[in-house]
């Protein structure tokens, strides 16, 4: 089998004397979808976090696409080439159109002219379905639509992993389809993803590999058929929770 | 009371000379003082103490002491360090030092602003330093304190008026000579506050004008970002 594109080791991580990662390890393959899952302070998006480097990581191993993530001298600019994250708050830029939000990327960062940087932004504004939506500013979209727009902003830079961060809570239901078409089509197209989801009929049928964390640690990794039957208690009782939502 | 402005408005091309020094006066310091409130609201966000700290020190120098004071400083300081200059250059040199502090603040606010997870987005994306400085902070920092910038300015370009006391020959110097030539001082005074509303009023419509060509999304949906 040939090497992971994500790898945790034995990560731990601090925010002052509040431990919240605690030894997290898992393994992320080309083309695997997989699902952080557990309650709220868990660690879930400090996880995803350090993965980008937003985070700095106490002790323990991460590496990315060949990138090692704790190496001091890492190059973060050739990490983030390999990595797209979309966050809760979609965060796209107010004063920028959707088109030059997607081009913004591409162009400073590696130096695309205007046509290619237009047309590789069409490319990826259809793949969202938000063709219609190119020159609109994101105060003029739903959030369904600016968190369509911020993932089709993080493609446009053609990474080999993408990291989501609870992208549709802020989102209504009916919203919320739209933006999981969007990723289950990712999926389709054998995008590597992380994704972190309180969405769990979502989880159950796009993931290959659900892990489970609690209070810092992975606490049950597996198929998501573990979903349906929990090892741990701690597990079970998630789930039980989590449906009565 | 009888009011006579003819004689007044026959010293026309002075007044005219007075409102370009003003207008001129006002737009080279806004430029100068525009630039030294984004590099001190960068210095003042970064992490070097020192730099921080002179910044802060310099607003709030500023902030605490009369507009006049300070043009007696710079007049004085200059002239015991052996540099006689103009008094327009003089002016000009307070003028920006005077504005550079208030747009500082209001640049800093405007940096304050830019929420966390823009910025983040924007280092995701690859985005350097620099380039996120540039695209992520500056630019919708100053779309959103676009309106204050513009009153601070205008503010500026009133302000001005106290550099008639080094003998600037803007239009408020002008006003005094006017005025202690043909005895008609209200004439005067009118006169010189009506010429102040229209460079007012100028320089706003100049501010619109620039806005709608650098933010064109406050051309298209005139909101607040
Ligand atoms: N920058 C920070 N400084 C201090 N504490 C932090 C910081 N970021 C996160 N924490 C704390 O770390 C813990 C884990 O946070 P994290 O955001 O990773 O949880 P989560 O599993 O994503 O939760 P949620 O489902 O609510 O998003 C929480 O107790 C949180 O308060
Ligand atoms: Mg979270």
């Amino acid at each position: 089998m040939t090497d992971p594109v994500v790898r945790l080791h034995e990560v731990h991580k601090s925010f002052g004397a509040l431990k919240v990662l605690d030894g997290v390890s898992f393994d992320v393959h080309r083309g695997e979808v997989a699902a952080l899952i557990g309650r709220s302070g868990s660690g879930k998006s400090t996880a995803l976090r350090c993965i980008d480097r937003l985070e700095r990581i106490d002790s323990g191993m991460i590496t990315v696409c060949g990138h090692d993530v704790a190496d001091p001298a890492l190059k973060l600019r050739a990490l983030r080439l390999d990595v797209g994250i979309v966050f809760q708050s979609y965060n796209l830029f107010p004063h920028l159109t959707v088109m030059q939000n997607i081009m913004l990327a591409p162009r400073s960062v590696k130096g695309l002219g205007r046509a290619e940087a237009v047309d590789l932004a069409r490319g990826v504004l259809a793949k969202v379905g938000l063709a219609d939506k190119a020159d609109a500013y994101p105060e003029q979209l739903s959030g369904g639509q600016q968190q369509r727009a911020a993932i089709a902003r993080s493609l446009a830079m053609q990474p080999k992993v993408m990291l989501f961060d609870e992208v549709t809570s802020a989102l209504d239901p009916e919203l919320t389809g739209e933006v999981l078409r969007v990723i289950e089509d990712l999926a389709a197209g054998g995008m590597t993803m992380i994704m972190v989801t309180h969405e769990m009929g979502f989880a159950r049928h796009i993931a290959s590999q659900v892990l489970f964390m609690h209070r810092g640690r992975v606490w049950e990794a597996g198929p998501p058929a573990i979903m349906s039957d929990p090892a741990t208690p701690e597990l079970r009782q998630f789930v039980g929770s989590e449906l009565r939502r | 009371m009888e009011l006579d402005f003819t004689t007044v408005l026959s010293r026309w091309p002075m007044l005219r000379d007075g409102a370009l020094l003003t207008l001129e006066l006002a737009l080279i310091a806004t430029t100068i003082g525009f630039a030294i409130g984004v590099a001190c609201a960068v210095g003042r966000r970064g992490s070097v103490r020192w730099i921080a700290a002179a910044c802060g020190f310099y607003v709030e120098a500023v902030r605490n002491t009369p507009f006049l004071v300070q043009i007696f400083l710079v007049y004085f300081g200059l002239s015991s360090l052996g540099l006689s200059l103009p008094a327009f250059t003089v002016a000009l040199v307070a003028l920006s030092i005077n504005v550079g502090a208030y747009a500082t603040e209001i640049m800093r606010a405007g940096f304050d602003a830019i929420p966390r997870g823009q910025i983040e987005a924007g280092e995701c994306l690859g985005l350097s330093r620099l380039q996120v400085y540039w695209h992520v902070i500056l630019l919708p920092a100053v779309e959103r304190v676009y309106p204050s910038l513009t009153s601070q300015f205008v503010l500026l370009m009133l302000a001005s008026s106290v550099t008639s006391q080094i003998s600037t020959e803007e239009l408020t110097a002008a006003a005094n000579f006017i005025q202690s030539d043909t005895y008609r001082a209200f004439e005067t005074y009118i006169v010189v506050a009506v010429f102040y509303v229209a460079l007012s009023l100028l320089m706003r419509a100049g501010f619109w004008a620039l806005g709608g060509a650098v933010f064109p999304r406050r051309r298209r949906l005139g909101t607040v970002i």
